[in-house]
């Protein structure tokens, strides 16, 4: 009887641990089964990614597949928040907003497989009624989502905002904003990149997914970027760089950024990404930025994709 | 309701009075401005609540985002700036993460219209009213003097969901009671009449007034509305002061295209088509000069909405 509820207690604490963020920072200590345990459900994610955009036959898998090990970093062990209990405008918890929303797949399995959301609602992606709407909306109300965004260059205008509002409340939570590469040739970004760093919101954290890909080709061929970190530290801003496909890097980085809130300066995760990371034939390529696999492609890259915790 | 002059505002001075005001009631109230503080009337809010205003520089498109994200701390945003730079320069902003996204943030326009003189056409919008009411769920407000901007910026406050709120540069006769509570969504009556109905909206529900008082001296009855909220417009009031009056003028300093005018004309069509005018500006760009002079530029005087009172009348008779 009692190694029956040991069993059940232990069950469900590793359930907490694996989809609820603040304790696994307890587990920091034993540090490579975490890693471990979050390359599995970043494998599962990529799953779903390449499973959703195949069964409405639109969407993003590449962007989605390269950010799979930030999302997992995020969501199952970074964040310190309460997926259980969606609240627009909480307060004290770490706030995460997606501001190149066409990579909502990765977003979403990560929020269902999180908690926000019941897991099935997967199979709705991109369908007539749907919450999970092509680019991530606030209309239907799906938990998790706090603005929409699509139309690129405005999701750090609103973390900024957002940022500001915690100062304002004296909430010492976090805000992070993810941005894709491409995005970084929108004015507004650099709008938002210069309040940021003259008024010293060091409640940001900015990441930016650089896999150089962009509709029309290599970032650095359609309009180059320069010294994206010079760029960023001209205005203010302290930058880390890192590799967003080794989950151990991203989650160490993403600790240090926490650890270095609050020093008088915005942050950004620069973050080298490899697009269509775990699909052999969606990478090296911006062919797959928003291209669905036919079912020969989708048998490829499910069989490249072990099946760790589930499909939905 | 009694049509005395108490003396000569600009409604922008309004929209500072009411936030200030606003400021002390209500600590969730912030403001943001794009480097135009003073233009605004916002100096007031600024210097008593430093901690909740933000001065962003010239940079619109940055303040509407982080307007939205300001929400999400459930504060409740109001931003500053020229009505042009407040809608067509920013308008995706808008329409992605305030109206979409259901942020409740307060858009408060000033030097809208050609009555912004001498700066010309580059500065003057004539367009945006369409713009705004062409977003789901964005309720459009345009009081007419100082006392009713001041109301209308109080009141606004307290309504979920966003909102534009567009007033004005010049000195205006300042003529509605001074606290008196504004009601979004509800035409103002401001004088029965039988013979033909008026919908002004803005500095034209002065003009208008001026108009039915010439109108008098040639025999005719006016009933005078002021459409102080154009979207959602009172279609209720409106349905029934026509079925009375049975033929319509509009006056605006806007676009004829997108207008208040353009709305009743959807309205009526839709229900009751009437004769209807519309004094507006006929699409055209606006320039330099004073605001008297525009006005009469761009037909959109007195005289003018007399004028299409009377074609108005007469169609009506013509049948």
């Amino acid at each position: 009887m009692q190694n029956e509820k040991l069993i059940i207690y232990s069950t469900f604490a590793f359930l907490l641990i694996v989809r609820f963020s603040p304790i696994t920072t307890l587990l920091s200590l034993i540090k490579m089964p975490e890693i471990k345990e979050l390359n599995r459900i970043a494998s599962q994610i990529r799953r779903d990614i390449v499973r959703m955009v195949h069964a409405c036959q639109s969407g993003h898998p590449g962007g989605s597949l390269g950010c799979a090990d930030l999302f997992t970093a995020l969501f199952f062990s970074e964040l310190q928040h309460k997926p259980w209990n969606f609240n627009m405008d909480v307060q004290g918890e770490d706030l995460f907003f997606l501001s190149n929303g066409h990579i909502s797949p990765v977003y979403y399995s990560a929020l269902a497989r999180s908690g926000f959301f019941p897991l099935s609602e997967l199979a709705t992606f991109r369908r007539i009624h749907s919450r999970l709407q092509g680019h991530p909306a606030t209309l239907e109300g799906l938990p998790g989502v706090r603005v929409a965004t699509g139309s690129l260059g405005q999701g750090l205008s609103v973390a900024l905002g957002a940022a500001i509002a915690k100062r304002l409340n004296k909430d010492d939570s976090l805000v992070f904003v993810l941005m894709g590469d491409g995005e970084q040739q929108e004015g507004q970004i650099w709008e938002a990149a210069l309040h940021a760093g003259s008024r010293q919101i060091d409640n940001l954290i900015g990441i930016i997914d650089y896999n150089d890909k962009q509709i029309d080709g290599p970032v650095n061929e359609v309009m180059p970027l320069g010294n994206l970190r010079a760029k960023y530290e001209s205005f203010g801003w302290k930058v880390i760089p890192l590799n967003g496909n080794d989950m151990e890097e991203v989650v160490e980085k993403l600790k240090l950024a926490r650890k270095e809130a609050f020093s008088g300066q915005p942050q950004l995760l620069l973050m080298k990404t490899e697009m269509g990371q775990g699909v052999d034939f969606m990478m090296g390529t911006h062919k797959w930025h928003g291209v669905a696999p036919n079912d020969e492609q989708l048998a490829s890259a499910l069989a490249q994709l072990e099946e760790t915790i589930g499909d939905y | 309701m009694e049509l005395i002059i108490q003396n000569y505002q600009d409604t922008r001075s309004g929209f500072g009075a009411g936030l200030v005001e606003l400021g002390r009631t209500n600590p969730r109230i912030v403001a943001l401005c794009a480097d135009l503080t003073g233009s605004l009337k916002m100096d007031a809010f600024k210097k008593e609540f430093p901690e909740r205003f933000f001065q962003v520089g010239i940079s619109e498109a940055n303040m509407m985002g982080m307007a939205a994200g300001l929400t999400i701390g459930d504060y409740i945003p109001f931003t500053g700036t020229f009505a042009n730079f407040s809608t067509g320069r920013v308008y995706d902003q808008i329409r992605q993460s305030i109206a979409y996204s259901g942020k409740n943030v307060k858009i408060c326009a000033s030097h809208a219209g050609i009555t912004l003189g001498e700066d010309g056409a580059t500065h003057q919008i004539l367009e945006d009213i369409g713009m705004m009411k062409m977003l789901p769920g964005m309720t459009v407000v345009v009081p007419c003097d100082y006392n009713q901007t001041k109301a209308a910026t109080i009141a606004v406050a307290d309504h979920q969901g966003p909102v534009y709120l567009r007033f004005g540069r010049p000195k205006v006769p300042n003529f509605t009671p001074e606290n008196s509570v504004f009601e979004i969504g509800k035409a103002q009556l401001i004088k029965e009449g039988k013979d033909v109905t008026i919908f002004a909206t803005g500095h034209l529900v002065w003009k208008a007034v001026e108009a039915m008082r010439k109108l008098r001296e040639k025999g005719i009855d006016v009933e005078l509305f002021n459409i102080h909220t154009i979207k959602p417009l009172d279609e209720k009031s409106i349905m029934e002061s026509v079925k009375k009056t049975r033929c319509i003028v509009t006056a605006e300093e806007h676009q004829k295209y997108g207008g208040m005018g353009e709305s009743i004309a959807s309205l009526l069509s839709r229900h009751l088509p009437l004769p209807i005018e519309m004094v507006a500006v006929n699409d055209r760009f606006g320039q330099s000069g004073k605001p008297e002079e525009l006005l009469a530029e761009y037909g959109l005087e007195a005289q003018n909405i007399v004028e299409a009172a009377m074609r108005v009348i007469n169609r009506k008779e013509i049948g």
